[in-house]
């Protein structure tokens, strides 16, 4: 654990010489940017700005833009319209080089020279970002995601996991303002997974801004302050609860121990219920303005009404079924 | 952001710490000059004493010739893997997340090429000159191996074909999307050069100081030229997606954005 969060503070530490630069200033700001590739579109007028130091969730199903998003931002390829700023630098072709130097990107698949030892990948990249003192940025990337003891392994014997770790200490060693992360616990288990995730809350808690790419919705709902659901098109930008509220109306669920007698009854006559149905034998689920003050109330007219009352709890939707929800009722979607 | 040095060297030293690892590049780098090696000495050491100027002149000529191949065929095989090579490995992505310049990555990798396949076409010049000398029986074998224009020759050109087969091998592999294809062409077209040497070589144009030199030079801004064109024909977007860029213009959609609390969507 002591361990853990000193690998933590390492990562803070490095992180945050770059970041404070632009902790005015937005890190990402993208407007109305597409992307065709002939007469495919791979992300059309997307816009939604991402705030120093803020961990951007980025969902969507599989060709729904993320990868192509995320390669455009980082200058790998040109957008076909609209405009963007990555920290705080316009997106332009003659700024690939300036951005670049700022950014750093983990692809899925973390792309190591498997004939060079950890340290030989990241003394390459150190070299390109042009690190003063590579030595010492290496040794601090190594600790930062707990690879030290295997820097002197060749990536070839490394394992899916022990490989993704070095992919990310690549990426922490040109003290990114932005780091752009596309499916980094993809392959991980449980525990490698938690390790990246103390990570990325190392990150965040000093400012860095993570662009970080997903399928693990959980995983966005914890660690994310903000998503953004692509399909295409952006569908829908703002944080985990905001969404949830925007899209599913407040419930309260009910269970009685029998069925009851009248529920229209009893539920239409009590205060701040709005609508009701049945959800099994005795269970109900009811439309309320505001659960935590309207249970009182339900409690007491199904007392009254002469009912066991086994549960009343509020009804809470995951990000998942905002993410189902959405995708689920985008023509896009279908089409795939 | 200007050409930096210190990232060529980068890419430099990472080109000959892989190529030590590689069995293929160490096999064909310990091979090659072994096979280059014993058809020249066989050829010199066959011609006797008594043997006419012209035999004399053919065998030294075969002997160049031979000693001109290595040079231009060794780097047009790896030259040809280096580009197509790092998308298969799926390295080639994150280097150009750096901001590594097109043209710091090409010299690199021609640089990671050129300074093995040079060394080792000297080594075995330098070996066949000293077994000629140790060991030839004809002096007149040995005495024109030892001509000024020869050595001139062999300087100038083993640099300048393998800078020719290194761009003609990476311009392939930039647009190669199978290795195996990629070193095939990338072998055949190290030869064109070759046969301008082969015509020098044989006496079909006399060897001289003066034509070295010429030749060389218009090696050289072949060279240069074919290292404009395999820059101008670096083409990221390509590279990582297999598709060249195209502009549309499109017409918006409709995206929900909730505010955050408490400020604005910048926030």
């Amino acid at each position: 654990m002591v361990e853990r969060g000193l690998r933590v503070a390492i990562v803070v530490e490095m992180a945050t010489r770059a970041a404070g630069e632009v902790i005015k200033t937005p890190a990402l700001t993208v407007d109305h940017l597409s992307k065709r590739f002939g007469e495919r579109v791979a992300f059309q007028d997307v816009s939604f700005s991402v705030a120093s130091g803020e961990v951007f969730g980025f969902l969507g199903p599989n060709g729904a833009g993320k990868t192509t998003t995320v390669r455009t931002l980082g200058t790998l390829i040109a957008p076909t319209s609209g405009s963007a700023t990555v920290a705080g630098i316009p997106l332009t072709s003659d700024n690939g080089p300036e951005i670049r130097q700022r950014i750093s990107i983990m692809p899925e698949n973390p792309g190591l020279y498997k004939r060079l030892t950890v340290i030989e990948n990241l003394e390459l990249f150190a070299g390109l970002y042009g690190q003063r003192n590579p030595g010492l940025r290496i040794k601090e990337a190594l600790e930062a995601v707990n690879l030290t003891a295997r820097g002197r392994d060749l990536c070839g014997s490394l394992s899916k996991g022990l490989r993704q770790r070095a992919g990310l200490a690549r990426a922490l060693l040109n003290d990114p303002a932005v780091t752009f992360l596309d499916e980094p616990t993809s392959g991980l288990d449980p525990v490698a997974a938690r390790e990246v995730h103390d990570l990325i809350i190392g990150l965040r808690e000093r400012g860095v801004t993570v662009f970080l790419t997903t399928h693990r919705l959980e995983e966005a709902e914890r660690l994310c302050d903000r998503v953004a659901i692509l399909n295409t098109t952006l569908r829908l930008v703002g944080r985990p609860d905001e969404l949830r509220e925007s899209l599913f109306s407040r419930s309260l669920l009910v269970e009685t121990l029998a069925p009851l007698a009248a529920p229209d009854e009893v539920f239409k006559s009590t205060e701040g219920v709005e609508t009701w149905r049945p959800d099994g034998a005795s269970s109900y689920v009811l439309t309320v303005t505001d659960p935590r003050n309207i249970a009182p109330h339900v409690t007491r007219a199904l007392v009254a009404a002469g009912a066991d009352v086994v549960s009343i709890t509020e009804s809470r939707h995951s990000l998942e079924d905002v993410y189902l929800q959405l995708i689920d009722e985008d023509p896009e979607a279908s089409r795939r | 952001m200007n050409f930096s040095f210190g990232r060529l060297i980068a890419v430099l030293r990472k080109e000959l710490r892989e190529y030590r690892r590689s069995p293929f590049i160490v096999g064909t780098m310990a091979l090659l000059p072994l096979v280059f090696l014993v058809e020249p000495l066989i050829t010199i050491f066959r011609i006797g004493p008594s043997v006419g100027a012209s035999a004399v002149d053919k065998a030294v000529g075969a002997t160049f010739l031979v000693l001109l191949i290595a040079p231009a065929l060794l780097p047009a095989v790896i030259a040809a893997y280096s580009v197509v090579g790092e998308r298969e490995q799926g390295t080639l992505e994150p280097l150009l997340t750096t901001p590594l310049r097109r043209e710091e990555l090409l010299l690199g990798k021609a640089l990671g090429v050129v300074v093995p396949a040079v060394a080792m076409a000297y080594v075995l010049f330098a070996v066949i000159q000293l077994c000629a000398r140790l060991f030839a029986s004809n002096a007149e074998v040995v005495a024109a191996l030892g001509q000024g224009p020869h050595i001139l020759a062999e300087i100038l050109f083993a640099p300048l074909l393998a800078g020719w087969s290194i761009w003609v091998g990476i311009g392939i592999s930039t647009r190669a999307s199978d290795v195996r294809v990629a070193q095939q062409l990338g072998t055949l077209s190290s030869l064109p050069p070759l046969a301008v040497v082969a015509l020098v070589s044989f006496n079909v144009f006399t060897p001289s100081v003066t034509l070295a030199v010429v030749f060389a030079l218009v090696l050289l801004v072949a060279d240069v030229i074919l290292f404009r064109i395999v820059s101008a024909l670096f083409d990221r977007e390509r590279l990582i997606t297999g598709a060249r860029a195209q502009r549309h213009i499109t017409s918006p959609g409709t995206v929900r954005h909730i505010p955050r609390v408490g400020g604005s969507d910048h926030g």
